[in-house]
């Protein structure tokens, strides 16, 4: 057992398990009547959730050395199908059990559309071999200028009252959000350390020759895990819809970069190979204690960017130093 | 002297951006005959010379190997300070003074850019989403983020500035912009350095392998962080021009731009793992999407259709350029298999 444990808490996650408690005992020494409040807490476990998605989907692609830069257009693009759709569906529909179904019903919409819209991210960086920054680059406008040309700019409404469940609602004082990002953190969890496919996205990550050269289907693997990003995006687009009750396209555009920050935070490398979901989720929580308390620190939006490019500079600077001691 | 086969030409990426510009030119003028008067030819150089700049910018770090996110927050944040710095002393300024400074503090901020990637080694796209969000953070914080309409007279000036005008067929004046000299300008330097300098053949060969660079005796650290500091520099004098042209100094209107140019470069034919990259390649797709973005307007197509083109474009380009060498090769094996029979 403390075997176990110790390969649990193996020395970074050890660190950033440290570096998340200092940031949260300061928060509170700082703040300490608003910061350490049930009312605090209960809100920052609503908004973690949405970055918590994208950072996981970010690390998906991190994983086998590839980014991916459309999650968000991705979000948004689905969100608004599934928005039109129950909108329209919804429009003359009474109560009860029908729109429950509709719900149901618009949100296998938006996961379909995510993992279509994922797919085709794969197909370009595998069956393409378009470098995946660019590739994804493009698709994110490509989402992005859909969504755009849906809506043709404006922003999408009247959605049933009953769809805020997702976003707005507790079950035994722990938010929907917050249950819907745990369930997909150990869905990624199990998928990266426990199934063969996330073995493979290691191996590719690590040295796709070797990959290719022990016979795995390197195209296929990058594929999955381009459509597994893809859903998990139309999972923090289902979320950011029934949080603010509407969808449009150009949501969340500041998310991309705290996503791939929260990655990088958590551990996962971006050349590929190496990265823990635990990380990711422990990163999320200081990413979110910085936010909430500067936003008691009253700190401004602009001052709170230009803290986390210094640490992703920081961070990416500790990291690829460190991977070089390592390697020599 | 040795004969160039036309079959060469006709290959060459160049060549054939240079045809899909003339066939859209053509196109666009059967629909719409305002599209190559002179006034709309005048308006789309114009438009260009920002993006053109940037793009030039950014051509050098990718052929160095890296993709450039920062060039818009370091256009805003020059632009930006340069104005603030010169509008109390509004007098009478030499032209070249607001230049001069615009570019001087671009490539300070390419220096901090080179210092990571140069001497410290780090990944270029992720060290310059750091370094976007940091100095976007430090202009809006410490600087301001307040439009200045009231730009400097020498800037106004500048904006009026036209190498020749001549009236245009209901009267109004129609003139050549002096910037469009000065992205002529730029890309010709830009371009002998690249392809005659020590310093220019130095960047294709770290680009095309580090390695073999380093072995070759390249101080690699030295030429990126040199290449990041001239890329600075384009980008703020690319960053002034902007703002005199829009006759309002505003902190956010440049930021987001970086996917149109980025996709005018990839478009032109840059290798998207660097190594090669041509300056000529470059302007032609800066013209193409400017091209594109302006028959969309003309042809009556919605504005929010420009993101879903540059998007396409951008992923069209990218899988052809990802594709080119691998089709050639399977093309010259096609060719070796029939000769054998």
């Amino acid at each position: 057992m403390s075997g176990k444990l110790k390969r649990i808490f193996s020395n970074e996650m050890a660190r950033l398990l440290a570096i998340t408690v200092v940031i949260f005992v300061l928060m509170t020494i700082l703040r300490p009547s608003s910061f350490f409040s049930v009312s605090n807490i209960t809100s920052m476990a609503f908004q973690m959730p949405e970055i918590g998605l994208l950072a996981l989907a970010v690390t998906l692609s991190f994983i086998t050395g590839g980014m991916d830069l459309s999650l968000v257009g991705i979000a948004n693009l689905s969100a608004i199908c599934a928005g039109l759709a129950l909108s329209s569906m919804t429009q003359n529909a009474g109560s009860g059990l029908l729109v429950s179904l509709m719900i149901v019903l618009s949100i296998v919409i938006s996961l379909a559309i995510g993992a279509v819209c994922g797919l085709l991210n794969g197909f370009l960086v595998s069956k393409l071999k378009v470098i995946p920054m660019l590739a994804t680059l493009g698709t994110m406008q490509l989402f992005t200028g859909i969504a755009m040309i849906i809506t043709k700019g404006s922003s999408v409404i009247g959605l049933p009252v009953q769809f805020s469940v997702f976003g707005q609602s507790s079950i035994a004082f722990i938010p929907v959000p917050m249950l819907i990002m745990i369930i997909c953190a150990i869905s990624v969890f199990y998928l990266l350390d426990k199934t063969k496919l996330g073995i493979e996205l290691r191996l590719i990550g690590t040295n796709e020759k070797a990959a290719v050269f022990s016979g795995i289907a390197v195209n296929k693997a990058k594929m999955l895990s381009y459509m597994y990003g893809g859903v998990i995006a139309a999972v923090a687009g289902i979320i950011m819809m029934s949080r603010v009750n509407s969808a449009k396209a150009d949501f969340g555009s500041s998310y991309t970069m705290q996503s791939i920050l929260v990655a990088v935070l958590g551990g996962v490398s971006p050349s590929g190979g190496k990265g823990k979901v635990a990380g990711v989720v422990l990163a999320v929580c200081v990413l979110q204690f910085l936010s909430s308390g500067f936003n008691m620190l009253r700190v401004s939006q602009y001052a709170k960017e230009l803290v986390w490019g210094l640490l992703l500079i920081l961070l990416v600077s500790i990291m690829v130093l460190s991977e070089r001691r390592e390697s020599t | 002297m040795k004969a160039i086969s036309v079959k060469k030409i006709l290959s060459r990426h160049e060549t054939i951006l240079f045809i899909i510009l003339i066939a859209l030119a053509i196109a666009g003028e059967i629909l719409n005959p305002a599209f190559l008067s002179q006034a709309n030819v005048f308006k789309t150089l114009k438009s260009s010379v920002e993006m053109g700049i940037f793009a030039l910018a950014f051509l050098v770090l990718l052929i160095l190997g890296g993709i450039d996110m920062s060039f818009p927050a370091i256009a805003s944040a020059s632009m930006y300070i340069t104005i603030k710095l010169l509008l109390p002393i509004d007098g009478d300024i030499p032209l070249i003074v607001p230049f001069i400074m615009s570019m001087g503090l671009g490539a300070l901020f390419g220096a901090i850019n080179g210092v990571l990637i140069g001497f410290m080694g780090l990944p270029t796209l992720l060290v310059t989403l750091g370094t976007m969000s940091v100095i976007k953070g430090f202009l809006l914080v410490f600087v301001g983020k307040n439009w200045i309409t009231q730009l400097p007279d020498v800037l106004i000036r500048f904006s009026r500035l036209n190498i020749f005008e001549t009236t245009g067929g209901s009267g109004e004046v129609v003139g050549l912009h002096v910037s469009v000299l000065i992205l002529a300008a730029v890309a010709i330097i830009v371009a002998l350095m690249l392809r005659y300098t020590y310093f220019g053949r130095r960047i294709y060969a770290i680009g095309g392998n580090e390695v073999s660079a380093r072995r070759d005796g390249i101080g690699c650290r030295s030429v990126k962080f040199v290449a990041c500091v001239l890329s600075g520099l384009l980008a703020g004098l690319a960053g002034l021009i902007h703002c005199s042209l829009v006759r309002v100094a505003n902190p956010f209107d440049i930021l987001g731009t970086e996917l149109n140019v980025i996709a005018a470069v990839v478009l032109g034919g840059a290798s998207l793992v660097g190594g090669a990259g041509t300056v000529l390649g470059t302007l032609l797709g800066v013209l193409l999407i400017n091209l594109v973005n302006n028959s969309l307007i003309l042809m009556g197509i919605p504005s929010y259709w420009q993101d879903f083109m540059v998007g396409l474009i951008v992923i069209l380009s990218t899988t052809i350029t990802a594709n080119k060498t691998s089709l050639k090769v399977l093309l010259k094996r096609n060719k070796a298999c029939m000769e054998v029979r």
